[in-house]
Parts: structure tokens; C-alpha cells; sequence
């Protein structure tokens, strides 16, 4: 049972995403060091465009990590980093892309759909009402109660 | 009334659909520059050493605005397409197309034995060591070619070797169209 439980572990363990980052692209200072983390999370890799730049084994990921980390050292702020490479290439290298009226279907399409959706559910909800029947006349009544009482004793 | 409403998911479908298809032809590789119509960037790479033309000073902004268009060529002797794209440059530079190279993370060794060996079109060549230029250039990938007008700002960026349907259908009449 403790091989077993030792070897779901490790499993797991070895699950968990692996970043790219070199030990020789590590920033000193831990703080600016989590900074290019978590900037690096929220640019793509242009070259494999599914991967952030920290997930990416890519030369220009790694280029990019670099200029992250110098422009942090240099003083520049989170939004300001992200400014920077955005300038150079453009919207797509951002993982979270800027609101603007190109994006807004990219943005909101889900909600509004989901909407339309939820709004089709209620409609058909209230309109399926059974129509109603005319009301039985007086020999009809008698007939459903020769039918329904067929067979009693 | 009822029936029009079953029309709804018909039209969403062909609205979609339309989307799709038309980009099917299109290659999601393939991204706008974030630079289009606006300055090159500023930049100033030292020459390749041993290039033939004498007072070679390499390639820096202030080249590229020389009152006519031309191309900036990012290449390296890495770049198996590079290989394939390059006897496509060195016709247009026969035709008389101003190309100007940018040797990009490569040894200046292997760069110029890579010019020697498929030949050289270039009116100068840059020597981007580390990248950074390529990076000003939002380059993501080798080859790329712009088209500079005769002001130095960036018109059009091709991004992958360039073939001759592209030289014809977009380069050639975008460069006469810039030379006025």
C-alpha cells in the first residue's frame, strides 16, 4: 500500500507543469524574480502560440524572458513591460487580449450566447402551454363516463 | 410566426460556418506586424566583418530613410528556408530592389560563408548577435522580410521565405507603387 500510495505521488508530482525558464535567466532579487513569472504567464510564445513564454522551449521565448527581466531591473513597471512587448507585437502576444471593439466578440461572444440560450430555455418554458380544451358537453360526459365505468361489476 | 423563429439556428449556423470558411485559407502562422505604417525601429548593428564592399558600416534606422523604397531581409545561415527563399533576393537585387540583411543571432563566420556560398544581394547587412534588433522588429521568425518606404516607415511584413508568387502578386507592386 506505501509503494502504491509512494507511486501515485510521484505521479502527480511529475504531472505538474514544468516551465522553461533557465537558472541562468533567474533574477537574484526573488521579488523581481516573481514578477517575470508571473509577466511571463501572460505573454505567448510566438513561435509555439499555445505556450506561454515561460512554458516555451522556444529561442525566442527565452529572448523575450531576458528582456522581461531587463526591464524589469530597469525599473519598469508590470504595465510597462507588457507595454513594451505588446509595441513590438502587437495584440496576439498577449495571452489576455485588451478589450477594444475588435475583441469584444472574442470577450463577451460566450456570455452573450450563453444568454441567448438561457433566453430560448425561458420562452419555451412559458409558451408550452397546453392549449386548453374545450370544456365537455353533456353527452360527451356521458360517454366518458360509460367508458371509464366499462367493466365496473 | 413560429416557423420564422426555426430559421434562427439555420442563420446563426451559416454566419459561423461563413467565418470558418474563410479562414480556412488562411494561415494562423502568419501574424499582422504591430509595426505596419508606422517608423522602423531604432536600431544600429555593426557590419558582418569580411564583407567585400569597403567602408561597410553596417546597418542602423537612418539607412532606411533614403527618399526610396526598399527591403529589409532578416536571414541566418541556421534558417533552412533562408536557404530557399535566397535565390529569390538575389534576382530582385539584380533588378535593381534595394535589400538590406540582417544576419540575426548568427556567427558572423557562418553568416558570411552562408552569403559566399548562395550569394549576396545585399546592399548592407547588419549583424544582429543576441537578437535584440530582431525583437525591436517584433521578427518571431526566420526568414522575414519588410518593405520600407522612402520615409523609413514599415509597409508590409512577410513573415516566412518569400516566393515568387508573393514577389509578384504583392512585393513588386507594392514597391512600385512606393517609388511613385
Amino acid at each position: 500500500m506505501r509503494r502504491f500510495l509512494a507511486a501515485t505521488m510521484l505521479l502527480l508530482v511529475a504531472a505538474l507543469p514544468v516551465r522553461a525558464i533557465q537558472p541562468d535567466e533567474v533574477l537574484p532579487d526573488p521579488a523581481q524574480e516573481a514578477r517575470a513569472r508571473m509577466l511571463g504567464k501572460e505573454l505567448r510564445c510566438l513561435v509555439c502560440q499555445n505556450q506561454s513564454i515561460d512554458d516555451s522551449e522556444a529561442d525566442l521565448a527565452r529572448d523575450l524572458r531576458i528582456l522581461v527581466r531587463q526591464r524589469i531591473e530597469a525599473g519598469d513597471s508590470d504595465a510597462d513591460v507588457l507595454r513594451y512587448v505588446h509595441a513590438r507585437y502587437g495584440d496576439f502576444v498577449l495571452l489576455r487580449p485588451p478589450v477594444n471593439p475588435s475583441t469584444w466578440l472574442l470577450w463577451f461572444g460566450p456570455f452573450v450566447l450563453l444568454a441567448g440560450g438561457a433566453a430560448g430555455l425561458w420562452l419555451q418554458a412559458h409558451r408550452r402551454r397546453a392549449p386548453a380544451a374545450a370544456p365537455l358537453g353533456p353527452d360527451e360526459r356521458a360517454r366518458l363516463d360509460a367508458l371509464l365505468h366499462e367493466g365496473d361489476s | 410566426m413560429r416557423r420564422l423563429l426555426y430559421i434562427v439556428p439555420l442563420a446563426i449556423f451559416a454566419i459561423v460556418a461563413s467565418y470558418f470558411l474563410a479562414g480556412l485559407g488562411r494561415d494562423p502562422q502568419r501574424l499582422p506586424s504591430a509595426l505596419l505604417d508606422k517608423p522602423a525601429p531604432e536600431f544600429a548593428l555593426p557590419p558582418l566583418p569580411g564583407r567585400a564592399s569597403s567602408g561597410e558600416t553596417g546597418l542602423r534606422t537612418a539607412d532606411l530613410a533614403v527618399g526610396r523604397p526598399m527591403l529589409v531581409n532578416v536571414f541566418a545561415s541556421w534558417c533552412t528556408p533562408c536557404r530557399v527563399e535566397h535565390p529569390v533576393l538575389a534576382r530582385l537585387a539584380e533588378e535593381g530592389v534595394a535589400i538590406q540583411g540582417i544576419a540575426y543571432k548568427d556567427k558572423p563566420g557562418a553568416a558570411l560563408a552562408f552569403l559566399r556560398e548562395l550569394g549576396d544581394p545585399y546592399t548592407r547587412v547588419g549583424l544582429d548577435l543576441d537578437g535584440r534588433a530582431g525583437i525591436e522588429w517584433g521578427v518571431y521568425g526566420v526568414p522575414e522580410t519588410f518593405v520600407i518606404d522612402g520615409k523609413g516607415v514599415i509597409r508590409y511584413r512577410y513573415p516566412g521565405p518569400l516566393t515568387p508568387d508573393e514577389i509578384d502578386n504583392v512585393i513588386r507592386p507594392l514597391l512600385r507603387k512606393l517609388a511613385g
